[in-house]
């Protein structure tokens, strides 16, 4: 099948793309701030804060492969991280010993509490799509308000301060010399990779991302197979939620608001296809880890936040820039 | 009578007065001159904005940008004003309407030039105005003490003023009118120049607008290119109707307007929407948002309540626009 060599080459090209990046970046801010960016607490830093950006840029990938995309993957994040978090306050009290020895049972059962409000989330948008048919865009605008609204109506605004121990062990903690929550997020990555490649349903979303009408007519599941991979998504962003509260010990109704362009650029620059049709775990990953080296160089170039955010967007723009310059070719 | 409950500006006008009603029974202080001038007065900004949104969404678009271009707007202009002494009332405004304009060109060149996405592409160029200003321009708040008299003056005239039984003075913002003026030259070029028709055709359906001969390019432009220059115009307007211009202002402004403008009867297919929609879908947002005190309603449940007219205006025009295929009349 010519078509899908072609579209392989293409991945194949993009993949080398972005370790090209990857090792222009590393290059440039290795001559820029040799003994800050070089030292090996850098890149293990890295490797606690990426997975949380990760896991929100795979959630951005699937939704987009069906032409689609989910807004409310952060306010999906911050409410299961809220609701876990009252629930360890309900039983552990406020703050003090109690609450940071919070019994395994008790965090599993915290643990899913906010999965399941992350599949409920997903189940919700995943509904407003397909069963009401409101646009990805408007559906997940709205839900992403009553997520976030939902998570500041039940803390009243400031932080729940203080998890279980265990809780933020998932954050914080290593396995094996290795960072919790980059095993984590290579399991989902590893998962996705399977489901995209080897299941019917990869290869349904692929199909109806690439032309809807085709797949209803090949009679795939299409309204099924779009409403799972919000489902999916959701189970991302509530996962997300999980470490961003383990890392920080705190979960907060704002809190990761700059992810959402952050996971939308990484998608993009990754390869996948907003119009639908195109995504790849290998790119999103790639793409993560090349903007988590340029980020952490700026940080150490003392680069304002607010210039950080301003590159976010060029970069988004040059990458869809580019992204079409090559599909003219 | 049916064509008029089948038109969505009469059910947006129905749910309007029945809110109003309902808020009103709840507390009839709701009814007071002074709530309604000051909800009155809550429309402007928000409401030129929402207008070029409108035509956005007509064309088929959407644009989450313009307020990181409004505040642009709004405070190049302003920065440029205290720099050189300037002062003046025309000038600023058409200065503040030039840069909206200017940014708004740049995301028509980008999604008709790459055929991307607009919301991604609204996505990059809003983050991208938005930390180049406050990055390299500046986050220090623009005070009472250093705005710029005339346009003080400017954005405080009254229409009405009257004083309440305690004394109390009382007036109707004059920006209403500047409101009203926008709002019937958008639905007049929306409805009575080949180019307005132009959009409605376009984003109901590309190929058949191209065919009958509009233009797309400009069509993108001219809608892309209106919503930065009302955003614009409104930025400024926002900071001489406060008398404080805040950088970092209209942070998540765009959910609002788009749920207005949604609710309003727009839909995102492309194609469909009004001028007077749109700013009954403002007015009724405004009012919600700002009688959820009056009702008791503590203000953490603002988002909550937008969130849900968003989807319920968005469930409703979708099931709309299926019954009209459905029927053949799209």
């Amino acid at each position: 099948m010519p078509i899908l060599r072609a579209s392989r080459g293409e991945a194949l090209a993009h993949t080398r793309g972005l370790a090209l990046l990857i090792v222009v970046i590393f290059a440039v801010m290795s001559l820029l701030v040799p003994d800050k960016f070089l030292r090996p607490y850098n890149f293990i830093s890295i490797t606690y804060v990426a997975p949380e950006l990760g896991l929100l840029s795979l959630a951005m990938m699937v939704t987009m492969m069906s032409g689609g995309i989910d807004l409310s993957v952060i306010g999906t994040a911050n409410l299961a991280s809220i609701l876990a978090g009252l629930f360890f306050h309900w039983l552990g009290g406020a703050h003090g010993p109690a609450l940071a020895a919070l019994g395994l049972p008790v965090v599993a059962a915290g643990l899913g509490i906010a999965l399941l409000i992350g599949l409920a989330a997903g189940a919700f948008n995943g509904a407003l799509i397909t069963g009401l048919g409101i646009t990805p865009i408007l559906a997940t605008i709205g839900s992403a308000q009553i997520f976030t609204g939902l998570a500041l109506v039940l803390t009243g605004g400031p932080a729940i301060a203080g998890f279980p121990d265990a809780w933020d062990f998932l954050g914080n903690g290593a396995v094996g010399g290795l960072a919790v929550p980059l095993l984590i997020f290579l399991a989902y990555a590893g998962l996705i990779a399977l489901l995209l490649a080897r299941t019917a349903f990869g290869m349904s979303l692929a199909l109806i991302g690439t032309n809807r009408k085709a797949a209803v007519y090949a009679g795939l599941a299409v309204r099924r197979t779009i409403f799972l991979s919000y489902v999916l998504s959701g189970l991302l962003a509530s996962s997300a939620g999980i470490i961003l509260s383990g890392r920080t010990n705190a979960a907060k109704s704002d809190y990761g608001v700059s992810y959402l362009l952050q996971s939308v650029l990484i998608a993009v620059l990754g390869g996948t296809d907003p119009a639908g049709g195109r995504g790849s775990v290998l790119g999103t990953a790639l793409a993560l880890f090349a903007l988590m080296l340029l980020a952490s160089g700026m940080q150490l170039l003392r680069l304002s936040n607010f210039l950080v955010e301003a590159m976010w967007g060029a970069f988004l723009l040059a990458s869809i820039a580019l992204n079409s310059w090559r599909a003219r070719r | 009578m049916k064509a008029l409950t089948q038109r969505s500006e009469s059910v947006v006008a129905l749910v309007l007065l029945a809110a109003m009603a309902g808020i009103g029974l709840l507390n009839p202080a709701f009814f007071s001159l002074s709530n309604l001038f000051s909800l009155a007065r809550s429309n402007v900004v928000s409401g030129i904005m929402a207008l070029g949104v409108l035509t956005v969404m007509i064309s088929g678009g959407i644009d989450v940008s313009f307020p990181a271009f409004a505040v642009a707007a709004m405070y190049l202009t302003l920065r440029l004003m205290l720099a050189l002494h300037w002062s003046g009332v025309i000038g600023p405004f058409l200065l503040a309407t030039a840069i909206g304009l200017a940014l708004g060109l740049v995301n028509a060149a980008l999604v008709h030039g790459l055929r991307m996405i607009p919301l991604i592409v609204t996505l990059g160029t809003g983050a991208l105005v938005r930390g180049g200003l406050l990055g390299l321009v500046g986050t220090s708040q623009i005070n009472i003490d250093r705005m710029p008299p005339e346009l003080i003056r400017f954005g405080s005239a009254e229409l009405v003023a009257v004083k309440d039984a305690t004394g109390a003075h009382i007036g109707l913002s004059a920006m209403i009118l500047l409101y009203l003026l926008l709002a019937f030259l958008v639905h007049l070029f929306l409805g009575h120049t080949l180019l307005g028709r132009g959009v409605y055709a376009y984003g109901d359906d590309r190929e058949a607008a191209r065919r009958a001969g509009f233009s797309p390019r400009r069509v993108v432009f001219v809608v892309y290119g209106l919503a930065g220059a009302l955003a614009g115009f409104a930025g400024l307007l926002h900071a001489a109707m406060i008398w404080l211009a805040n950088p970092r202002d209209f942070i998540g402004l765009e959910l609002d307007v788009i749920a207005a403008v949604v609710l309003g009867g727009a839909s995102i297919f492309g194609g469909r929407g009004s001028v007077l929609g749109t700013m009954l879908g403002v007015f009724l947002l405004v009012m919600i948002s700002n009688s959820l005190i009056l009702m008791h309603v503590p203000t953490t449940w603002q988002r909550v309540v937008v969130g849900l007219i968003v989807i319920v205006a968005t469930a409703l025009t979708s099931w709309r626009d299926r019954r009209r295929l459905a029927q053949g009349l799209a």
